[in-house]
C-alpha cells in the first residue's frame, strides 16, 4: 500500500475544493434571495 | 434595452425545477460519484509501475476534461452573446466559467500530489503544467474582471471578448504534450498509448460522474446568476443601483 497517503490526500482535496465552492454558492444564493425579498417589500410600499 | 427585454425570460423560476426534482438529481449525482469513487479505488486494476498512486488518474483526467467542457460552453456562450446581445448567454458564460475553475483546480492539485512520489517534485514549468496554470489564472482573471465593471452591458461585452481570448488556451493545454517534450506523460487515449480495458471502463464511469456533477453545478450557478439579474432589475425599478452581489 505504498503511497496510500498521497492517494487519500488527492481524494480529500477533491472533496475539500468542491465543498468550499458549494458553500460559497449556497451563501451567495441565500444572500440574493434575502435581497430580492427586501427589494420586493420596498417596491410594495 | 436588452436587459429589460430579457427580464421576463431570465427569472430564476425558469432556471429552477421543483425542489423534489432537484433533490433527486442531487442524490443521483452523489450516487454516481460514490460508484465512480468505489470503481477507482477498488475495481480498477493496480498499475504495475506506479502502484496505488496511479488511481489518482481516475479523477485527475476526468476533472480536467470536464473543466475543458465547461470552458468551451463558456466560450460558445460568449460568442453567442456578442452575436445576439441576449443576456442569457452572458449569464451562461459566467456560470460555466466559474464552475470550470474548481474542476481545473482539482486537476492542478491532484496532478501535483501525483507528481511528488512519481517524479520526485511537486511542480515543474513544462508546457502542459504551465499552460494549465495559465488557463486557471485566465479564468480567475475573467471572474475578477467582471467584478470591476459596473455597467452590465459593458461588463458583458468586455468579459465576452476576454473569455474568447482565454478559451484559446484550452486546445493549447490539450495539445501541448504533442507539440513539446514535457515531463507530463504522453496521452494514454488517442495519442498512440494504450490503456487496460478495465482501466478504460473505470475512466468512463468517472468521467460520466464528473459530467453529471458539472450539469448539476452549472444549473445551480445559472440560477444564482439569474437571481442576481433579477436583483439588478429590481434595484433599477427601486432607483438604487446598489452594490454588486
Amino acid at each position: 500500500m505504498k503511497n496510500l497517503n498521497s492517494l487519500m490526500a488527492a481524494y480529500l482535496a477533491v472533496w475539500v475544493i468542491f465543498s468550499v465552492y458549494q458553500f460559497t454558492v449556497s451563501r451567495r444564493l441565500a444572500r440574493l434571495k434575502d435581497e430580492v425579498q427586501r427589494l420586493k417589500d420596498n417596491l410594495k410600499r | 434595452m436588452a436587459q429589460a427585454h430579457a427580464s421576463s425570460t431570465l427569472s430564476p423560476a425558469s432556471a429552477a425545477k421543483p425542489a423534489s426534482s432537484q433533490g433527486l438529481e442531487t442524490i443521483g449525482v452523489a450516487l454516481l460519484l460514490a460508484i465512480a469513487g468505489y470503481c477507482a479505488l477498488f475495481v480498477a486494476p493496480t498499475e504495475a509501475t506506479m502502484g496505488q498512486i496511479q488511481r489518482i488518474f481516475y479523477f485527475h483526467m476526468p476533472f480536467g476534461i470536464t473543466a475543458f467542457v465547461s470552458f468551451l460552453i463558456s466560450f460558445y456562450a460568449s460568442i453567442a452573446y456578442l452575436r445576439t446581445r441576449a443576456p442569457k448567454w452572458d449569464l451562461l458564460a459566467v456560470s460555466s466559467a466559474e464552475v470550470g475553475v474548481p474542476f481545473i483546480t482539482v486537476m492542478l492539485v491532484t496532478g501535483s500530489i501525483w507528481a511528488h512520489p512519481v517524479w520526485g517534485i511537486w511542480w515543474t514549468w513544462d508546457a502542459r503544467l504551465t499552460s494549465t496554470f495559465v488557463l486557471w489564472v485566465l479564468y480567475v482573471c475573467y471572474l475578477l474582471l467582471r467584478t470591476l465593471i459596473d455597467d452590465p452591458e459593458r461588463r458583458a461585452v468586455i468579459s465576452a471578448v476576454f473569455n474568447i481570448f482565454a478559451a484559446f488556451d484550452v486546445p493549447f493545454v490539450y495539445f501541448s504534450i504533442w507539440f513539446f517534450r514535457t515531463q507530463h506523460p504522453q496521452p494514454v487515449i488517442g495519442g498512440g498509448g494504450s490503456l487496460d480495458p478495465r482501466m478504460f471502463d473505470v475512466l468512463v464511469v468517472c468521467w460520466v460522474a464528473t459530467l453529471a456533477m458539472l450539469g448539476l453545478l452549472l444549473r445551480q450557478r445559472y440560477r444564482l446568476e439569474a437571481l442576481r439579474h433579477e436583483v439588478a432589475q429590481l434595484r433599477m425599478e427601486a432607483g438604487s443601483p446598489g452594490e454588486q452581489l
